[in-house]
């Protein structure tokens, strides 16, 4: 019986010829990340575990990219950032992208592929959820919580179950006004918000090859909602294009076997993909956008690691550019490169960042912000009964702050045209 | 060593709670480990959850009374997906320190279970059916591991709880560091 790409990476990572689905196996990780929120506690474990002068495994290795609470009044934040500065003093670590530096990055799933930590063949650990964005390079990359962080950056290991993996096949040539976004909010809604409990979602067929990275990224960024423990998509030119012009570091590229054992199949043709909204409170409770237009709404949101790299807010300035908002317009860029891309590309003559001011939409600092909520000074943070247009990933009931609040998660073209309008919208009446 | 029978009060929740309403956000920002802030984890334990599925089937019932620092509930049931959404650590913490022992759910998001079991902040139990309309927020119950079973003491009846399976022995030893140590994968002197 032949592997998956995920078996594949996980045997290669494990020493053995071969695992399979539903064993547990012990395997070396190539990079740790971990940001300002989860940082700290896992700090605090390492050293009571190994020992106050205890070393991190591989100073190489762990990547320190501060991203939800940074631009806040908020001490209790500021001083978790400050305690990442001094571990990584202590330790000596090179890979730290300190706020307030010209090294500042921003949302570290953004981040890791810019900087080339998202490598093919490779295990990437992250103390948070969306590291399964970076499946889109081919990587075995999940989200842990502090103590399994701890326990890596003493010894380089971490066990992990096996997943069986559910397979995605997208034919055909996605319709125009339609997104990555689209699509997995369709998937989604099609297996629910555990669908893929304890499974890798690998996503392939022709509309996916034919995806940029980011799109991809969108993709597998979202696999955390479904339940899934990691995405993944199969390396290829696109792929390897875009890895080799950010690292020299050698990687494996890894296939499926012919024979490879799948958990379940799903086809879907992409001449019949539309754009869709996820309803409050729930990632899953899907509808296309036909279904609701007209719903009133009283913000919009574009940003976060699902929805705020620079292809995210190009798409949102093909509407922007020819009209203002109606509603409050949050446009967070995920890092600040993607906040200087804005700068410098140009749609007729203005820059995506002089159409989004002239749009009337407000301009934040690269970070999380009001994605997960946050400190109460956080930017574009739903403080009350709002009900918001949304590129996030999340909508549970108060995730963007209010427990009062909805939020309807949507593509950046679905959010664009519902700006403009003061009502959800159906992108293709606008573009 | 965790307790693998615990008994008290039950809290009942409903589908896909997500660790958004097992700790909102915004209060991260505290230490796990320092004395004044640990506190405020138990204190806001579930409180992102609206105010009408708190407490089931009546609602209105808050995990932890006002000004109190630990809950009179021991048991958590919750319908499926429970803890879903984050990775954050904060969430098994908070109910851990707001005094829950166990959490009682036909199925758990993978990351909360991992995060529950490794760091042994308390006992993920899988039910073999879905129990949320079994069980009164209030009512008394005790889980038995051992014994596979969450007998519900106030109607005299009792459920069944699936095996451990594959994480058992990291349970049993408390968590991953006690795991590793006892199987020599861990050999620092440290806690040893």
């Amino acid at each position: 019986m032949g592997m998956t790409i995920t078996e594949k990476i996980l045997a290669a990572h494990s020493q053995r010829d071969r695992v399979s689905a539903g064993e547990n196996v012990w395997i070396d990780v190539d990079v740790l990340m971990t940001h300002d929120v989860c940082g700290p506690p896992t700090f605090a474990i390492f050293k009571k575990e190994f020992g106050e002068n205890a070393r991190v495994w591989d100073p190489r290795k762990v990547v320190i990219i501060p991203d939800h609470y940074i631009f806040t009044s908020d001490a209790h934040a500021n001083r978790n950032v400050e305690v990442l500065r001094q571990f990584v003093a202590e330790q000596d670590l090179p890979n730290y992208y300190d706020v307030g530096s010209p090294r500042y990055k921003g949302v570290c799933h953004i981040a890791l592929p810019e900087e080339g930590w998202t490598r093919p063949g490779e295990v990437l650990f992250g103390t948070d959820s969306h590291t399964c964005t970076a499946g889109a390079f081919g990587q075995f990359a999940t989200g842990v919580g502090n103590t399994d962080a701890a326990f890596i950056l003493g010894t380089g290991q971490l066990w992990v179950k096996v997943p069986e993996t559910m397979r995605f096949e997208i034919e055909g040539k996605i319709p125009p006004g339609v997104m990555a976004k689209d699509i997995i909010l369709n998937i989604i809604g099609d297996i629910s918000v555990d669908g893929a409990a304890y499974r890798t979602m690998e996503f392939a067929g022709s509309a996916v090859t034919a995806m940029t990275m980011e799109e991809r990224m969108t993709l597998c960024n979202m696999v955390i909602e479904a339940g899934g423990k990691n995405g993944v998509i199969a390396a290829d030119a696109t792929t390897e294009a875009y890895v080799k012009a950010r690292t020299d570091a050698p990687y494996t590229v890894y296939q499926n076997d012919p024979d490879a054992r799948f958990h379940s199949v799903y086809r879907y043709r992409a001449e019949d993909l539309q754009p869709m909204v996820a309803k409050p409170h729930s990632p899953d409770n899907k509808c296309g956008i036909v279904e609701v237009r007209g719903t009133p709404v009283e913000r919009a949101y574009i940003g976060s690691c699902t929805g705020g790299k620079f292809e995210d807010f190009w798409a949102a300035a093909q509407i922007l550019k020819d009209h203002p908002v109606k509603v409050d317009t949050f446009i967070v860029p995920a890092t600040t490169q993607v906040s200087n891309q804005l700068k410098e590309t140009e749609i007729g003559g203005r820059s995506l960042w002089q159409i989004f001011e002239d749009s009337g939409a407000r301009i934040g600092e690269p970070s999380c912000a009001a994605c997960l909520g946050g400190p109460s000074d956080t930017f574009g943070r739903l403080n009350n009964t709002e009900v918001c247009v949304s590129t996030t990933n999340r909508n549970f009931p108060g995730r963007m702050g209010s427990k009062k609040s909805q939020v309807y998660l949507a593509s950046p073209y679905t959010v664009a045209a519902s700006a403009i309008r003061g009502v959800l919208s159906d992108p293709r009446e606008v573009l | 060593m965790v307790s693998q029978k615990i008994s008290g009060k039950v809290f009942v929740l409903g589908d896909d709670i997500d660790t958004d309403q097992i700790i909102p956000a915004q209060y991260l920002v505290y230490s796990l480990e320092k004395p004044g802030e640990k506190e405020i984890y138990g204190q806001k334990a579930l409180s992102g959850v609206p105010a009408a599925q708190s407490g089931l089937p009546m609602g209105n019932v808050p995990l932890m009374a006002e000004g109190e620092n630990h809950s009179e509930f021991a048991i958590i049931v919750a319908g499926k997906n429970f803890g879903c959404g984050s990775s954050r650590e904060h969430a098994p913490a908070a109910l851990q320190i707001a005094g829950i022992g166990a959490v009682v759910a036909p199925t758990f998001a993978r990351i909360f279970y991992r995060n529950a079991v490794d760091g042994g902040f308390l006992l993920p139990a899988e039910s073999r059916d879905h129990l949320v309309s079994r069980f009164a927020t209030g009512e008394e119950a005790t889980l038995d591991l051992g014994a596979g079973t969450l007998e519900n003491h106030t109607r005299n009846e009792k459920h069944v709880i699936k095996p451990l399976g594959g994480v058992a022995d990291i349970v049993a030893a408390g968590g991953i560091f006690q795991y590793a140590r006892k199987t020599g994968k861990l050999r620092n002197a440290n806690h040893a």
